[in-house]
C-alpha cells in the first residue's frame, strides 16, 4: 500500500455548469493544492470530474478543506469530495 | 496509477451501495484491574479504558476524514467482566456494568462490550455472580453488553447455563419491558465464541488476547448486491466469482483503515472481521442480496445455499485482501437489522426454522429475533440448545440473541431505534421441551473434537 505519496483525488458529481473547474482549482490554490491530472466525463448523464491533487505537506483530517469543498459543491449544485489516494491503492492496487 | 473507472466505482460504493467500515473496536485487557473491593476494581477499570481509548472516537474520525470512508462504530471490548471481578467479594456485579457505562461515555464510543462469561464447561462462582447480575445491569445501562459462552466444540455443552440463560433472558425483557426489552438486545449467547470479535452484543477481550488492540468490522451487502445485479442470469461460478471481487475491495478498505488506526493511536492491529452487516436502511441488506440470487423472498427454498455460497465467497475473496482475519467472520442475519429481513419475516416467508438452517452456513445465529412475551424460559433454553448444538457439533460459532417481549404476541411489533431497527414478533413452537432442559448437566464434546 502506498502510504508515502501525499496525493488525494477530488472528483465532482452532478449537474454539468459554468464555473465548476473554476470554483474548485481556485480553492485548491487558495491551500497551495496542486492539480496534476483532470479528467470528466458523462456517466449515466451524471457529469463527473476527476482531479488528481498534490497535498504537499497539507493533511487533509488536519484541515478544513474537504468541508470548503462540500460547501463550494452545495453552492454549485454538485457534490465534491477528496480522498487520500490510498484508498483507491488499497481497493484497486494488489 | 489509478484509473478513472476505479475512482467513479469507488465513489458509487460509498455513496450509492452504503459501504462503510461498520466498527473500529478497541480491546483493552482488565486482567491487572482486579481488586479486593468493588470500589478499588471499577476505579481502575473506569481509568484504564479511559487512559487507552480516550483518543479512539477522534482517530476514527480522523481516519474517516482522510479517506472519505464512513466509519460507523466506534468500540470497545474488555476482558469478561466475571476473570476481572471473581476477586473483589461482590455479591452483585451491577457495579461493573455502571463502570463500564460510565467510561464508554467518556470516551463517546456507543458501546462496551464484556460483560461476559466463559462458562462452555461449568461455572466459577464469579460467572455465577455475573450472570445472575444481568437482567439488572443492562436495563440500568445504556452502552453496556453482555454474552456468554455456553459452548464449544472442545468441551461440549453447559447444559445447566443453558437453562440458567433462559430464564436470565426473560428476566431481562422484563426488567426492561418499558423499553421493548431491549435489555435482550444487548445480550448474546455463544458457542465457539471468538475472542476477538469486533461486533456487539458480543465483543469480549479473550484471555489469551493481547494488552491492548484493534479488531476492525467490515460491512458491505450493499456493495455486493450491486455487483451481483451486473452479472443477473449467469451461472453460479461467475456469481461467486463476483462476489470474491467486491469482498475483496471491501476488506482492502478494512485493512486500510485498521492499519492506520493501529499506526496512530500506537496499538497493536488485531484482526479484519470478514462480516457482511446488514443494517435497517434499504440498499444495504443481506436478505435482499440473497434475492438478488434469483429467490422471490430471503427464507424461500435455495436460501441456504445461497447463502452458504455468498458466506464461501466472501471469505475467499476478503482473505487475500487482508494479512490477519478472524473474529466471526461471516455474513449476518439479525432480522430486526436487516430491511429485506423485517419484509420477509413479516410476510411470514422467513420463519424462526429457517433461520435456524440459515445458521448453519453462516455466522452468528439466530440474532436479533422478537419472539412473544408468552414464550417460556424453558423455550427459549430449547432454542439456545439447538443452536448450541450446532455450533458445538459443526465447529463454528452459533449464537442467540433473542427478544422475548413482554405483553406482545405475532402480528405486532417492536421498535428499537437506530440500527438495532424494528422486529416484527415471530411465531415460536409451543410444544414443550421443559423437561429435557431440566435435566441439566453437559452434553458432552462431540467425537471429532479429540484431534489430539
Amino acid at each position: 500500500m502506498e502510504y508515502e505519496k501525499n496525493t488525494a483525488v477530488v472528483t465532482v458529481l452532478g449537474k454539468d455548469r459554468v464555473g465548476i473547474i473554476a470554483g474548485i482549482s481556485t480553492l485548491l490554490a487558495e491551500y497551495g493544492i496542486n492539480i496534476k491530472d483532470i479528467s470528466q466525463t458523462i456517466l449515466d448523464d451524471i457529469f463527473t470530474m476527476v482531479m488528481m491533487v498534490d497535498l504537499k505537506d497539507l493533511q487533509i483530517e488536519n484541515s478544513d478543506i474537504s468541508d470548503k469543498l462540500k460547501a463550494l459543491g452545495d453552492e454549485l449544485g454538485v457534490q465534491i469530495t477528496i480522498q487520500h489516494t490510498g484508498l483507491f491503492n488499497a481497493m484497486h492496487k494488489i | 496509477m489509478i484509473n478513472e473507472y476505479e475512482i467513479i466505482e469507488t465513489m458509487q460504493m460509498f455513496n450509492k451501495e452504503h459501504l462503510d467500515i461498520r466498527t473500529i473496536t478497541m480491546g483493552i485487557s482488565l486482567m491487572d484491574c482486579a481488586a479486593s473491593t468493588v470500589e478499588e476494581s471499577c476505579n481502575k477499570i473506569y481509568d484504564k479504558i479511559c487512559r487507552y481509548a480516550g483518543n479512539l472516537v477522534a482517530t476514527g474520525e480522523q481516519i474517516s476524514k482522510k479517506y472519505g470512508i464512513p466509519i460507523i462504530h466506534k468500540r470497545i471490548s474488555v476482558t469478561p467482566i466475571a476473570i476481572v471481578a471473581a476477586a473483589c467479594g461482590a455479591k452483585d456485579y451491577t457495579p461493573f456494568a455502571k463502570t463500564l457505562d460510565r467510561a464508554a461515555k467518556t470516551c463517546g464510543v456507543n458501546f462496551v462490550g464484556g460483560f461476559s462469561a466463559l462458562v462452555q464447561k461449568g461455572y466459577t462462582e464469579s460467572d455465577k455472580i455475573l450472570i445472575n447480575s444481568i437482567p439488572e445491569a443492562l436495563s440500568t445501562t445504556e452502552f453496556v453488553c453482555s454474552s456468554i459462552n455456553l459452548a464449544s466444540t472442545r468441551t461440549g455443552i453447559n447444559m445447566d447455563a443453558v437453562r440458567d440463560m433462559g430464564v436470565i433472558i426473560k428476566k431481562t425483557a422484563e426488567a426492561s419491558a418499558d423499553r421493548s426489552a431491549i435489555g435482550c438486545a444487548k445480550l448474546v449467547v455463544f458457542a465457539n465464541a471468538p475472542e476477538d470479535n469486533p461486533f456487539m452484543a458480543g465483543a469480549f477481550l479473550g484471555p489469551g488476547e493481547p494488552e491492548c488492540v484493534i479488531n476492525v468490522g467490515i460491512s458491505g451487502p450493499g456493495v455486493v448486491k450491486h455487483a451481483l445485479e451486473g452479472v443477473k442470469g449467469r451461472d453460479l461460478g461467475v456469481v461467486a466469482e463476483t462476489i470474491k471481487k467486491a469482498a475483496f475491495k471491501i476488506t482492502r478498505v478494512g485493512e486500510l483503515v485498521a492499519r492506520e488506526a493501529s499506526e496512530r493511536l500506537g496499538v497493536p492491529f488485531g484482526i479484519i472481521d470478514l462480516s457482511l452487516a446488514p443494517t435497517p436502511a434499504v440498499g444495504d441488506s443481506v436478505a435482499r442480496l440473497l434475492e438478488e440470487f434469483g429467490l422471490e423472498t430471503c427464507g424461500t427454498w435455495g436460501t441456504t445455499a445461497a447463502l452458504a455460497m455468498l458466506n464461501d465467497a466472501v471469505k475467499k475473496g476478503g482473505i487475500m485482501a487482508s494479512s490477519y482475519v478472524g473474529g466471526l467472520s461471516g455474513a449476518f442475519i439479525p432480522v430486526s437489522e436487516d430491511e429485506g429481513m423485517i419484509a420477509a419475516a413479516r410476510s411470514g416467508e422467513l420463519k424462526l426454522e429457517k433461520l435456524e438452517a440459515m445458521t448453519c452456513v453462516c455466522s452468528v445465529g439466530l440474532d436479533m429475533i422478537a419472539v412473544p412475551g408468552d414464550t417460556t424460559a424453558e423455550t427459549i433454553s430449547g432454542i439456545i440448545a439447538d443452536e448450541m448444538a450446532l455450533g458445538t457439533f459443526n465447529n463454528k460459532t452459533t449464537a442467540v440473541r433473542l427478544i422475548p417481549v413482554p405483553g406482545k404476541g405475532v402480528g405486532d411489533s417492536v421498535e428499537f431505534g437506530g440500527l438495532l431497527g424494528t422486529a416484527p414478533i415471530m411465531p415460536v413452537t409451543k410444544t414443550s421441551c421443559a423437561e429435557f432442559i431440566h435435566r441439566g448437566g453437559r452434553i458432552p464434546a462431540p467425537i471429532h473434537s479429540m484431534r489430539n
